[in-house]
Formats: C-alpha cells, sequence, structure tokens
C-alpha cells in the first residue's frame, strides 16, 4: 500500500473515531480517549528510535514536557492557535533532540540512554527555576470553552481530542513510511550490526540523529496540546516517570518492530490503565505497566506483534516485511556512498 | 558577591563528605556498569530498598543503621546472584542487553518504587542512631556526623573492594572478565560464574549505600531516580571500572553540588550532576582515569 493511500485511510480512522466519540457525545470518553491516544503519538515517537534504530530512550517525558511548556511559553506571551503550537513545540523537542544525538551518539548505546535520563532531570530543573512558566509552582493554563472551526461549534475537549487523534494518524503513517524507505532500512542495520552497518558504508551516526531529532519532535507536538488539555502545568507531573515507562513499555508490549506494535501497545495498554485508574488506583495502575514491560521482555522478546506471527502466517497472511537478509543488502547498496563519520 | 572564608572553607568540606558517600553510592555501578558493562539503572532502586530496610530493622528493634546494612551484605548479595541469573537467561545469552535488558533494569527500577510507594506510601522516612543530630566544630570547620560517619564508612568500604579485586584470586579474575572473556574461558574459568559474582556483589554494596543516605538524609521511594544522574556521572567522570577513579569524581560532583546549593540554591543541585555527565560525555567519554 502506497505511503500516501495509508495516510488516508489513518487520517479517516481518526476522523471517524472523533465522530463516533462525537456522537456518544460523553465527555469522559473524550478526557479518556486523550491520553490514550497521546500515547499512540508517544509510542511511535519512541519506536523510531527505540525499535527502528535498537537506541532507548529513557527521556520520553523531557520531550513531552518540552512540548508542553513551549506551550505555556506562548500562552503566557503571545497566545498561538494549536497547530502552530505544535509546529514551534516539534522543532524546539528536534533540535534538543538532535543536540543530545550529537553530543552522545557517537559513543556508545549505554551512554545515550543514560544522557536521555539525564536530559529529564536537566530540563526540570531549568523549567523549576524558570519563574515566568510558572516554575514549582505549576502555570495555570485557562482554555476557552468551545471554539469554531469552519462555522462548527465545538467543546474544547472535542478540539483537543480531534488534534491529537489526527497528530497520531500522522505520526502512524510516518513511522510506516520509514519503515518501507531506504532510511527505515538503514535503521534496520544499525538495529541488527551497527559496525557492519558502518564497515558497508551506512552512514550511522546521520541516521541515527535523524531518528532521534523525528521521534524527539513527534513527542514534543504530543506535549504541545496537554497544558491546554490539563489545565494546570507543574514540572514534577509534566516530567513524571509514568510517561517515561509508557512509551517504552507500550512498544516493548506491542511489538517494536513495524509501526502495528506501538499502536496495539498504546491502545491496549492505555485503555487498560484509564480503567485501572477508575477501579483500582493509579499507583496500582504504574505497578501494573512495570510488571508487564518486565514480564514482555523476558518471556516475550518480540511483544504481541511477535506472538501472533506464527498464526497470521499459519493462516496464509505473511506480515508485510522484508526479510532481514534482504533488508540488509538493500541498505548496503541503497547507502554505498563512504561515510564520513567515524565512531 | 562576598564570599567569606569559613563559608568557603565549610562548603568544601562539606562537598568532601558528601563525595565520600557519592563513592559509596557509585561503587555498584563502577562494577557492574564499568567492569561488566551491565547498565544497571536499577542500581538506585536496591540502594533505596536498603534504605528502607535499614528504616525498619532501625524502627523495630533500635539497631544501628550501619550495622544493619552489615548484615544486610549477604541477603543483598544473593539478590543480586538471583537477578544476574534472570538477566543473563533472558537477555545476555540472547544477545538482546542493549535494548530489552536496558528495558528491564528500567522496569526493576519502576516496580521496586512503585511498590515502595504502595507499601509505604509517600512520606520521608529517617533513622535513629546516636550519632545523628551531633556536630563536632574543628576551628571554622563544622562536621556533622551524620555526613561524617557515612563518609568514612564509606571509604573503608571503597578500600576493601579496592583490595578484593587487585588483591585476591576472584578480584583479579573478575578484572579479567572485563578486558576478554575468551581467554578467560580458555584458562578454564567459567566467565558466567564470576560474572555473577561481581555483579551480586555490586549489589551487595547497596545493603550500605542504602544504610548510609537514610543516616545522611530523610527518604521517599522515589528519591532512587536523582541518584541515577549523579552515579552515572560520577561513574563516566572517574572513568569506567576505576574504582580510585570513582572516588576522585565523587568527590568533584559532592564539591560542585556543595558549591552550587550554597552560593546558587539547592534547586539547581540536581542540574549539575547531569550538567557534569553531558560535558564529560561530550569533552572526554574516557572520564578522568580512563584507560
Amino acid at each position: 500500500m502506497r505511503s500516501s493511500i495509508f495516510f488516508g485511510i489513518a487520517i479517516a480512522t481518526a476522523v471517524l473515531v472523533f465522530l463516533l466519540a462525537h456522537a456518544i457525545g460523553n465527555d469522559y470518553l473524550f478526557y479518556a480517549g486523550y491520553i490514550v491516544v497521546q500515547y499512540i503519538v508517544l509510542a511511535t515517537a519512541w519506536n523510531i528510535l527505540g525499535g527502528y534504530c535498537g537506541y532507548v530512550n529513557f527521556g520520553s517525558a523531557a520531550f513531552f514536557a518540552l512540548g508542553a511548556y513551549t506551550s505555556v511559553f506562548f500562552h503566557k506571551t503571545y497566545p498561538l492557535p494549536i497547530p502552530a503550537l505544535l509546529v514551534i513545540a516539534a522543532g524546539v523537542s528536534g533540535l534538543v533532540g538532535l543536540g543530545t544525538g550529537y553530543l552522545t551518539l557517537r559513543l556508545r548505546g549505554a551512554f545515550f540512554a543514560i544522557a536521555t535520563l539525564a536530559l529529564a532531570v536537566v530540563l526540570q530543573t531549568l523549567v523549576v527555576n524558570w519563574n515566568y512558566v510558572g516554575g514549582s509552582r505549576g502555570a495555570y493554563v485557562i482554555r476557552p470553552s468551545d471554539i469554531d472551526i469552519l462555522g462548527v461549534k465545538l467543546d474544547y475537549i472535542q478540539y483537543l481530542f480531534l488534534i491529537i487523534i489526527l497528530l497520531a494518524a500522522i505520526a502512524v503513517t510516518i513511522a510506516r513510511a520509514i519503515e518501507r524507505s531506504k532510511l527505515g532500512y538503514g535503521f534496520a542495520t544499525i538495529r541488527d550490526d551497527e559496525l557492519a552497518a558502518e564497515a558497508s558504508g551506512v552512514p550511522t551516526l546521520k541516521l541515527k540523529l535523524i531518528a532521534t531529532t523525528l521521534s524527539g519532535a513527534l513527542m514534543g507536538m504530543a506535549g504541545a496540546p496537554f497544558p491546554y488539555y490539563i489545565g494546570y502545568l507543574e514540572p514534577a507531573s509534566a516530567f513524571g516517570l509514568p510517561y517515561a515507562v509508557n512509551s517504552i513499555a507500550m512498544p516493548l508490549i506491542g511489538g517494536t518492530t513495524s509501526w502495528v506494535g506501538p499502536l496495539i501497545g498504546s491502545i491496549l495498554l492505555g485503555t487498560l490503565q484509564q480503567v485501572a485508574t477508575v477501579t483500582i488506583s493509579s499507583a496500582v495502575n504504574l505497578l501494573l505497566v512495570g510488571v508487564l514491560l518486565v514480564a514482555f521482555v523476558i518471556i516475550a522478546p518480540n511483544g504481541l506483534v511477535g506472538l501472533m506471527q506464527p498464526h497470521l502466517r499459519r493462516m496464509g497472511w505473511t506480515w508485510p516485511r522484508p526479510s532481514s537478509k534482504s533488508k540488509a543488502s538493500a541498505s548496503a547498496s541503497a547507502a554505498s556512498s563512504p561515510s564520513t563519520e567515524s565512531t | 558577591m562576598y564570599v567569606s572564608a569559613d563559608l568557603l572553607l565549610n562548603a568544601l568540606v562539606a562537598g568532601l563528605l558528601l563525595g565520600g558517600f557519592y563513592a559509596a553510592v557509585t561503587v555498584g555501578i563502577s562494577v557492574s556498569f564499568g567492569i561488566l558493562d551491565i547498565v544497571n539503572i536499577a542500581h538506585p532502586g536496591f540502594i533505596i530498598v536498603g534504605s528502607y530496610i535499614a528504616y525498619i530493622v532501625n524502627a523495630q528493634f533500635g539497631l544501628d543503621p550501619i550495622i544493619v546494612g552489615i548484615l544486610g551484605l549477604p541477603v543483598f548479595y544473593a539478590l543480586g546472584a538471583l537477578t544476574y541469573q534472570v538477566y543473563y537467561l533472558s537477555f545476555e545469552k540472547r544477545g538482546q542487553e542493549a535494548l530489552r535488558g536496558l528495558a528491564f533494569f528500567f522496569g526493576l527500577l519502576f516496580i521496586t518504587e512503585v511498590v515502595l510507594i504502595l507499601v509505604f506510601g509517600v512520606d520521608y522516612r529517617y533513622v535513629n542512631a546516636p550519632y545523628v543530630d551531633k556536630t563536632v566544630t574543628v576551628g571554622l570547620v563544622q562536621l556533622p556526623m551524620r555526613m561524617a560517619v557515612p563518609c568514612v564508612m564509606s571509604l573503608v568500604m571503597l578500600a576493601a573492594l579496592q583490595l578484593f579485586l587487585t588483591r585476591t584470586f576472584l578480584g583479579r579474575a573478575i578484572m579479567a572478565v572485563a578486558q576478554d572473556q575468551l581467554a578467560l574461558r580458555l584458562m578454564a574459568a567459567n566467565p558466567i560464574k564470576i560474572k555473577r559474582i561481581a555483579f551480586a556483589v555490586s549489589i551487595a554494596t547497596c545493603a550500605l549505600a542504602g544504610a548510609f543516605l537514610i543516616i545522611i538524609q530523610p527518604v521517599e521511594p522515589s528519591i532512587g531516580r536523582e541518584y541515577i544522574g549523579r552515579v552515572f556521572a560520577i561513574c563516566v567522570l572517574g572513568g569506567l571500572g576505576s574504582l580510585p577513579g570513582t572516588l576522585i569524581g565523587a568527590m568533584l560532583l559532592g564539591i560542585v553540588e556543595s558549591f552550587t546549593a550554597t552560593f546558587y540554591g539547592p534547586s539547581w543541585a540536581p542540574a549539575v550532576a547531569f550538567g557534569l555527565l553531558l560535558l564529560t560525555l561530550a569533552v572526554r567519554p574516557a572520564g578522568l582515569m580512563g584507560r
């Protein structure tokens, strides 16, 4: 399927889900749904670097909060419409991703992971000490009660939900398009054997930087509408560990090798958490995520998609993905120019 | 800003004392990450567990937290051996330590934190010992015993570990694992067994480090996260796998943090470690004493 057609289907699905929720008309559905869909964006973004390249980012919360605080900053200085904020947040988070990647991706993978942990704490400290965006007290962002789009009057929460679900459609399309492109093959070579990739002329550092930037930008975009959703943003919650854990757990539980994994993982785990928060308690739902994460990485390394794959194959439905052998040769010929970076 | 000599001196001494304690917190990571190449980000989680054990025993029986820490060593050793066994079978053996191994430790850290919150709540816990609230004044310098005792004990622990690694047969075998596993196998030694012992030792240090931590400051479950940055910053700054490097790195970080807290306010302190880490990674990734 061509990416443009897939994009059309994804957007149509998003609009359909929105219309369905609109028809039901329960506000709670939008509030809970927003969080679940937000995790689709985060998990998909994480997977571009984590799943495709094999580099672990523990700083999802940092990129997410960066997007959120970009919104807060503009809300205080010069209020902009949310779509504009999305673009700015993408720029800011993408740049930070690029910078962190540039500093650490030339080293071993573990250093990048540790640096992303570091990034979250450094940014949180900066925000805590920056009074303009609320400091440690937090910032109130009063959202309008409704908004006019093309003459249709929408509840603001419905508008936010529409934005985030369209964003999710875009994120999933990007992830899928990467998977099928030269870029995706390059990413896969890095994941499978970085040394061999480097030796066959894959420009690994450049590819890793592209992945970090893209992944960071998408996470920032996920964060941009968040202050309007939550109404009151404070550093401890914006930089909260749940974002970091969820955006790692969801792709790993769903399966990291294709765009379907994070999608399934985030919908399942996100919904489960919403249910658990209401019926049990929010601490227990975090425990659930942690235990599921550890259980899945030990027992089912390829996630739910990996578990389902043999069954699907038996039913004659092959996964639309080239085998790893053709991947390696394709990327080697794709990026035959000698690489200038050295590790 | 006017800076008086005694303020400066006290900040320096406080930094050195803090640094000694940081060395105890980091020494486990120096073994697991520096020598064995296992990125155990759950290490601070084990330390917090050590703190809570010290707290429980201290509150129940009034036992000195450091004695609790020493008694806890074998328990944590066993815990470490078990963790390594799971890690080895699930990830190292399958060659998946890069992505899933990291996620595994991250999950462990997260689980310990949430379980501690569920059991003990988010209240700060502290211990009672005769020296906790005493302060000795030497000239211009004030030595709070709650900092000095853990610092001295940390140095003892570090020295013991350094002697173990350089002077005993087993310690040398551990250093050999870091250099060449295959060669070790050719000498008819089992690298997995040696790594298990070394990792267990690294976790055992958490029993004592946790006891030190709760002597120095009140502890709540999520405090471990602050230490992730510190331990890795120190470990990388000092040079991977070098215990003297760890001590120097720890002292440096302690002094920098103490000065930041004294002159700019404690709210900036958490960023110091990470800033230092990013700086080290950018400028000299091999660290001060790195090979």
